[in-house]
């Protein structure tokens, strides 16, 4: 845990002063990734880098588990505190592994410990340890060295890990998929994380939590769903941006809205008429055709309706299947793309496990906006 | 030809000749470098007075050769030392500052600082980040100062003939006094050959202090 009490930071002195951080106070909880968000010069990163005392605080206190920082040492201080920085900051005159071993080599661990440890960080990042040990940084693409960058902050085990904008150098394809990997490490190591980011996307991806900036002030601090659908003022609701239904769409999975008893469902050995029959009577345009428990596509009463024959052989195929864990955001993409309204569910056997139609999606984004209107009138006061 | 006959007929003489001059700029570079070095990296540390050691290495450049042996015959002949090879080796000393303060300042200097500022997070102190970050880095461009230094201080040691330093100079300086062409060359060839190897030398030393992993850096930057 890391609390930040009514830190502020003042550069320079006599008349050419900047006031960069001002009365600044939250709580990061442990275990849990913090986004730093704002434009540039909003703050961010000095409140990243009082943390570990690259900068000295001019008024208010950070407290480390209990510990104020101004009380620590500060070259311990750093040891503890994991840091990946912005440029990436690799070492270009030392090997991968020696990059890696920094950290513990002022920790005065022995050689056999450093090493097994900076295997382990390799597998650890997807990197194979015996291809790039002795490699130079500068024979890694730019999402190898940031993957080794992250090993660097997490080579001496730190609880707490200070990531200064550590994915902005990278390429947006390239950044996606480390962003997953480090989603994926975060889920198992539990680190208390300060990342700095000017990516509102990348804020409410990573971000448990969202702290933002703007002009040395912390305007909101809140969970991604709050920012995005109560932003406090009109900067928060420009900041995250017009689209952020679509944001919070992202937020959310198919599993939060799936319907999973839906009533038109017609077999596929079933004869056409019949099908017809059963869908008029309940006054359902189409039916989704289920065989084995699989869903394979969809029929409606238009295609049925001069058929004789089994619906299998009348049904329309669905371009792709949902999971449970695919975002609203695709989901909707997709139903732009394939221009359907409804899209099936399947589980980890292909076995149908429900619906989702653009309805739900409404219905869902609607209800996580209940209150807008009240916080908009809000916004417009401050 | 009869150049190269006088070469061979004294060729023991040669030898010595050249050995005094390899000795004088050998000396005051080993003298001048750490000096320089340890001046260059202090003012990295301590920027207010960069500017100032910079422009006195600078001053002491512009004196010219034999004016600074003329300057400090009547100081060093107190300690009955005005003639000879220390005045010679202090001259040379003096001289070699502004190549070797000015590049080690810069190959400092222009280590990234996002470098810097990871090496300080990570909780190194300056001394670690001097010894594993900033002079590996730098070590090349010093050694560039090393070689301006060497080949500049070999042309000004034949100059030092002139206070009774010996060297190469020597040739020079008595082939004028004697209208001896064939001893002029001698010397002129001889000086010229040395600060030739040596410069080849200290270019094959330049590419050995580079860190393998900017060179494969640079390989790949082609």
């Amino acid at each position: 845990m890391i609390t930040y009490d009514s830190i502020t930071k003042i550069f320079g002195t006599g008349k050419d002063t900047v006031t960069a951080l001002d009365n600044v106070s939250f709580t990061m909880p442990k275990g849990e990734v913090v986004v730093f968000l704002g434009p540039s010069g909003c703050g961010k990163t000095t409140t990243l880098r009082l943390t570990n005392r690259l900068e000295t605080l001019t008024r208010g206190n950070i407290v480390i588990e209990d510990q104020n920082i101004m009380d620590l040492d500060i070259v311990q201080l750093r040891q503890r505190l994991g840091y990946v920085i912005q440029a990436i900051g690799l070492f270009p005159n030392k090997t991968i592994a020696e990059n890696i071993a920094v950290v513990p080599k002022l920790l005065g661990w022995d050689k056999e410990r450093i090493s097994e440890r900076i295997d382990d960080l390799l597998q650890m990042n997807n990197l194979e340890p015996e291809l790039y040990r002795e490699r130079y940084p500068a024979e890694l693409s730019g999402g190898q060295q940031q993957r080794v960058g992250v090993a660097r902050g997490l080579a001496a085990d730190p609880d707490i890990l200070l990531m200064d904008e550590p994915f902005g150098a990278i390429d947006p394809i390239n950044r996606e998929e480390i962003q997953n990997e480090f989603l994926k490490l975060q889920a198992n190591l539990k680190k208390t994380v300060a990342f700095v980011s000017h990516d509102i996307h990348e804020a409410i991806k990573m971000g448990d939590r969202i702290a933002i900036f703007d002009k040395g002030r912390l305007i909101q601090y809140d969970t991604p769903e709050v920012i995005l659908t109560q932003p406090k003022n009109k900067f928060v609701a420009d900041f995250v941006g017009s689209d952020r239904a679509l944001k919070v769409l992202g937020l959310m999975r198919v599993s939060d809205v799936v319907n999973r008893r839906p009533k038109n469902i017609v077999q596929g050995g079933d004869r056409s008429p019949e099908a017809l029959k059963f869908l008029d009577a309940r006054g359902f345009r189409y039916g989704i055709v289920i065989e084995r428990n699989r869903p394979i596509g969809f029929v409606t009463q238009k295609s049925l309706k001069y058929e004789e024959g089994l619906v299998r052989d009348v049904v329309e195929r669905y371009p792709l299947f949902l999971r449970g864990k695919t975002s609203l955001r695709d989901v909707l993409s997709f139903m732009l793309m394939h221009d359907a309204g409804t899209f099936c569910v399947v589980d980890e056997d292909r076995n149908f496990a429900g619906t989702v139609t653009y309805n739900d999606i409404q219905k869902a984004v609607k209800e996580s906006y209940a209150d807008e209107a009240e916080s908009d009138e809000n916004g417009g006061a401050v | 030809m009869s150049t190269l006959r006088f070469i061979v007929d004294n060729f023991d003489e040669v030898m010595y000749l050249s050995w005094e001059h390899i000795w004088i700029v050998g000396v005051a570079l080993l003298i001048a470098t750490p000096i320089g070095v340890v001046l260059g990296i202090v003012i990295t540390k301590h920027e207010q007075f960069a500017s100032r050691v910079l422009n006195g290495a600078n001053i002491l450049m512009t004196i010219p050769s034999i004016a600074l042996f003329g300057l400090m015959l009547p100081v060093l002949a107190i300690v009955n030392m005005g003639l000879g090879k220390v005045p010679a080796v202090i001259a040379l000393v003096l001289y070699s500052q502004l190549p070797i303060i000015r590049n080690t300042y810069t190959a400092i200097k222009n280590v990234p600082p996002s470098l810097v500022d990871a090496g300080r997070g990570m909780g190194m102190n300056k001394w670690k980040l001097l010894r594993e970050l900033e002079i590996p880095l730098a070590t090349p461009v010093i050694i560039a100062g090393l070689r301006t230094a060497a080949v500049m201080n070999i042309g000004i040691a034949a100059i030092a003939t002139y206070i009774g330093a010996g060297g190469l100079g020597v040739y020079i300086q008595q082939g004028i006094a004697r209208v001896y062409p064939e001893m002029i060359l001698s010397g002129a060839i001889l000086v010229s050959l040395l600060a030739i190897v040596v410069d080849g030398g200290m270019a094959v030393l330049e590419r050995l202090t580079t860190p393998e992993g900017i060179k494969v850096q640079r390989k790949l930057a082609r």
